[in-house]
């Protein structure tokens, strides 16, 4: 009775500084290179979910496209993953056959994104923005001097995430910064928000992709001959729209809601996942997501990092296209971090894990915001 | 090269009540913190709402808070922001009656500041509207 969902098309645009690109271009040169991919026309999609900049509506118009299913979730940079399980959920239900799930991004060059006016009445503009938050930098790393001084983590082994990081990046011939790095350097490097350095956060970038769901019937009578990507299982949460009210500074209760949801409707464990995603806005982030998760204990994950078993030839590969840090971020990195995940389990990554089967990609949305988790498997 | 930006209280975002923060920004302006206690939970929150986010109720009152605290956690910023000096302590602080809330702490030195040492509040002056920062407590108040 139920249908098996797959990821049959993903494609990234080009990444970057691309100042010639607009907003809605990118969301629109990903969905065209994700459709050739899955070798579908846009005739064939009746389902979209985008972002609310600029919408799906314009999206989907701008493709030429009537969806009958729309959704327009933005909850931050997980977006993209609550698309894929609402997706998942429509065609398991019969709202549509197959779901365009589009990010575009302007985030370097700001062409063609809607600038809205902040408004100084919001939650967020009465509580936090008067104490000179300029943006995440600035507010998303408050937590992480509680969190180390809670557990046995260290500030070294918050240098060693994006050392770990690098490795992978310079690998991949797509990835903004390549050079290896050395702790010394990254602690050396210009003081953002102390203790947080340069190189401890995200890149900005121009960029965007795209992914084709569908029911496996579907892939399998109308697809291209890539392997499918079979949507195993989901989670979502949020909890607060502020960072200052997070129940513990020290854990994130949608990594390990989201997660749970996952593995329980996946029917896998931690043992089953051979490759990581963890969404890594800033350096902190994947060491919570690592706990919170459970793939280690509570203050492990520093030393998890700095042992090397999320680094090449590690027992457990994680961000291998580099992540936010060193890949691209273009302001909301789900899509990138799931489009990665997919090529791996294609067999089709520039730094490829042998034997990848079973890949989990946690995003993250806002600053401790929202999450959610896919469990996906080249496995059937 | 970056310039130092003009350290200006005035020149920082300033706030805009909505009907149900109003109160929180008249106390403020009258150089008390107050915030929404729930009557059947006992529980003083944070940020002021309509309803008590940990039973659903909403009979709520005022209640005005010692105004001191722990610092909980912090970064220092070294990013401008329009009116603030460089850098700028952005912390979250535990209040006595529970909740916790983003502060800036002010007159000290980042090296000083360690955390969960006690804090008290203060009010600086934006354009129509005062907002609670912190400061270490001195030893003898
Ligand atoms: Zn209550």
């Amino acid at each position: 009775m139920s249908r098996d969902v797959v990821i049959m098309g993903a494609a990234e645009t080009d990444i970057g500084k691309l100042p010639t690109t607009s907003t809605l271009e990118l969301h629109v040169e990903g969905a065209r290179r994700a459709l050739a991919d899955a070798n579908l026309t846009k005739d064939q999609v009746d389902g979209i979910a985008s972002v609310s900049i600029p919408g799906p509506i314009q999206v989907s118009h701008a493709l030429g496209i009537t969806p009958t299913y729309v959704d327009g979730t933005g909850v931050g940079g997980a977006s993209f993953l609550f698309h894929v399980r609402h997706a998942t959920a429509a065609i398991k239900a019969g709202y549509a056959d197959v779901v365009l799930v589009t990010h575009g991004e302007s985030g370097r060059s700001r062409v063609g994104a809607s600038t809205h006016p902040r408004g100084n009445d919001s939650v967020l503009a009465q509580f936090e923005l008067p104490y000179g938050v300029v943006g995440p930098p600035t507010s998303f790393t408050v937590p992480a001097r509680r969190f180390l001084h809670e557990t046995d983590n260290t500030l070294e082994q918050l240098a060693e995430v994006a050392v770990a990081q690098r490795r992978w990046s310079s690998r991949n011939p797509r990835a903004m910064f390549r050079d290896e790095i050395s702790v010394e350097e990254v602690l050396g490097a210009k003081m953002i928000a102390d203790p947080f350095t340069l190189l401890m956060c995200c890149l900005v970038t121009d960029g965007g992709g795209a992914l084709v769901i569908a029911s496996r019937e579907f892939a399998e009578a109308h697809g291209s001959d890539k392997p499918l990507v079979h949507v195993l299982g989901t989670g979502e949460a949020a909890t607060s729209p502020l960072i200052s009210q997070m129940e513990d500074m020290t854990r994130c209760r949608q990594f390990t809601l989201s997660s749970q949801a996952a593995f329980k409707e996946s029917g896998t464990s931690h043992a089953d996942i051979d490759h990581l995603m963890i969404y890594d806005a800033f350096a902190h982030v994947p060491l919570y997501g690592l706990e919170d998760m459970g793939f280690v204990g509570r203050g492990e994950s520093g030393a998890f990092v700095a042992d090397g078993h999320t680094s090449p030839g590690g027992r457990l590969p994680m961000n291998t296209n580099g992540g936010g840090m060193s890949y691209t971020h273009t302001g909301m990195y789900g899509m990138f971090a799931i489009q990665e995940s997919v090529r791996q389990l294609r067999g089709e990554a520039a730094a490829q894990v042998d034997g990848v089967e079973t890949s989990l990609v946690l995003g993250n949305g806002g600053m401790f915001m929202s999450a959610a988790t896919l469990i996906l498997t080249n496995q059937r | 090269m970056t310039t130092t930006p003009e350290v200006s209280p005035e020149a920082r975002f300033a706030p805009r009540a909505t009907p149900e923060t109003q109160p929180y920004w008249d106390a403020t302006a009258a150089g008390r913190l107050d915030l929404p206690r729930c009557r059947p939970c006992d529980q003083v929150f944070f940020y002021p709402r309509s309803s008590c986010p940990r039973c659903g109720s909403t009979d709520l009152e005022w209640v005005t808070c010692s105004g001191r605290g722990l610092l909980h956690t912090y970064v220092v910023s070294h990013r401008p922001a329009p009116g603030f000096p460089v850098p700028t302590v952005i912390a979250v602080v535990e209040l006595e009656e529970g909740p916790r809330m983003m502060t800036n702490l002010v007159d000290v030195e980042p090296e000083a500041l360690e955390l969960d040492m006690p804090v008290e509040v203060r009010f600086e002056q934006r354009t129509g509207v005062a907002v609670p920062v912190f400061t270490p407590t001195k030893a003898d108040s």
